[in-house]
């Protein structure tokens, strides 16, 4: 009895496998964990886009409750989708916006922003993507939350949805504003 | 017939794998810059993910392997340099997983699946051979005289002797 129940080892293990790999089917692999989690944010000095909207730096991300910086670019399709949804996250909530233009032309940025509007308080430019390796972007649009501290708390890599804002990040900013 | 495929057969020794590095990123003194290529190698494409930034045509891929040339130039070593994008793209970034936390398994199994296998394989050789040594009961003498009645003859007592 003993040595036949032997015999069903391997096929615990294929199910053991098996359904690990099952797991691993419903994790979306594009989706990155931050390295930068609860760290500082890093520091960087980003040039402003025009004499309209002052420019970005790391020490003008602490001292308010809750600000987002929001990577973008004119030749980001996601962004243009995401645009509406962040500007209306921007006014209701009343939350600092703050803007780094990735790697793009600056008469392209001021175009995309005089046809769409421009919901962002601050905008550095970033035109080699320094700021960005900085912050461990891998692609635009990516979004973060940083805390009263100036540490990251939270990053979406991707177009914001309705969905991310209402379970993701509205909650975190209440929390950040108790 | 010979020529040409002399001719193949030196075309086809003479390519070499594709790299996605650019004239213009590659370093000028070719000892650092064939550290750069194989730190890059090392290195994952967080956009591709399945291609080291030495192989990958993305723009960051691009901006990183600029990034490593110019660590590299500035006197960082290799550790120095996996470190700096450690913090800030996380582990993810090296294509050798580290062995620590939930990787540790990764790199353990190997050798727990080896040394399992041969503990099986030992086992399975010795009960084997012990199965062997044991064979069947020699004849009893009386066993061997009612042998030796009904073939009528001795032969049977022991032929291999």
């Amino acid at each position: 009895m003993k040595q036949r129940l032997l015999y069903l080892l391997p096929l615990a293990g294929f199910l053991a496998i098996a359904g690990y790999f099952a797991y691993g089917l419903t994790l979306n692999p594009q989706e990155l964990p931050s390295a930068l989690i609860d760290k500082p944010a890093p520091t960087f000095e980003l040039a402003p886009l025009d004499d309209r909207t002052p420019g970005l730096a790391t020490a003008d991300l602490a001292g308010e409750p809750v600000a987002l910086v929001n990577f973008f670019a004119s030749w980001c399709v996601p962004c243009r989708a995401e645009h509406p949804i962040l500007t209306r996250l921007a006014e209701v909530e009343n939350v600092p916006l703050y803007g780094i233009a990735y790697k793009d032309e600056i008469a392209d940025s001021i175009g995309f922003l005089n046809e769409l509007g421009n919901p962002y308080d601050r905008i550095g430019v970033d035109q080699d993507g320094r700021a960005a390796i900085e912050f461990g972007v891998y692609g635009v649009p990516e979004t973060y939350v940083i805390d009263r501290d100036g540490h990251i708390r939270f990053r979406h890599a991707g177009a914001l949805t309705r969905q991310i804002i209402e379970r993701d990040i509205m909650p975190l900013i209440e929390e950040l504003r108790k | 017939m010979k020529a040409v495929l002399t001719a193949f057969v030196a075309l086809f020794l003479w390519s070499l794998p594709a790299a996605a590095v650019q004239p213009d990123e590659m370093l000028a003194d070719p000892t650092l810059e064939s550290r750069a290529q194989a730190l890059g190698k090392q290195l994952r494409c967080l956009v591709c993910q399945s291609e080291s930034i030495e192989d990958s045509n993305a723009d960051l891929a691009s901006d990183l392997r600029v990034l490593v040339r110019e660590k590299i130039t500035e006197g960082l070593n290799d550790r120095e340099i996996k470190d700096f994008l450690v913090e800030r793209y996380g582990t993810y970034v090296l294509l050798n997983p580290p062995a620590q936390g939930s990787t540790l398994w990764l790199w353990l199994a190997p050798g727990i699946l080896v040394a399992l296998g041969g503990a099986a394989v030992v086992l399975i050789l010795r009960r084997k051979s012990a199965a062997k040594g044991q064979g069947p009961a020699p004849l009893t003498p009386e066993e061997q005289a009612r042998l030796a009645k009904l073939t009528g003859s001795d032969a049977g007592i022991d032929r291999n002797a």
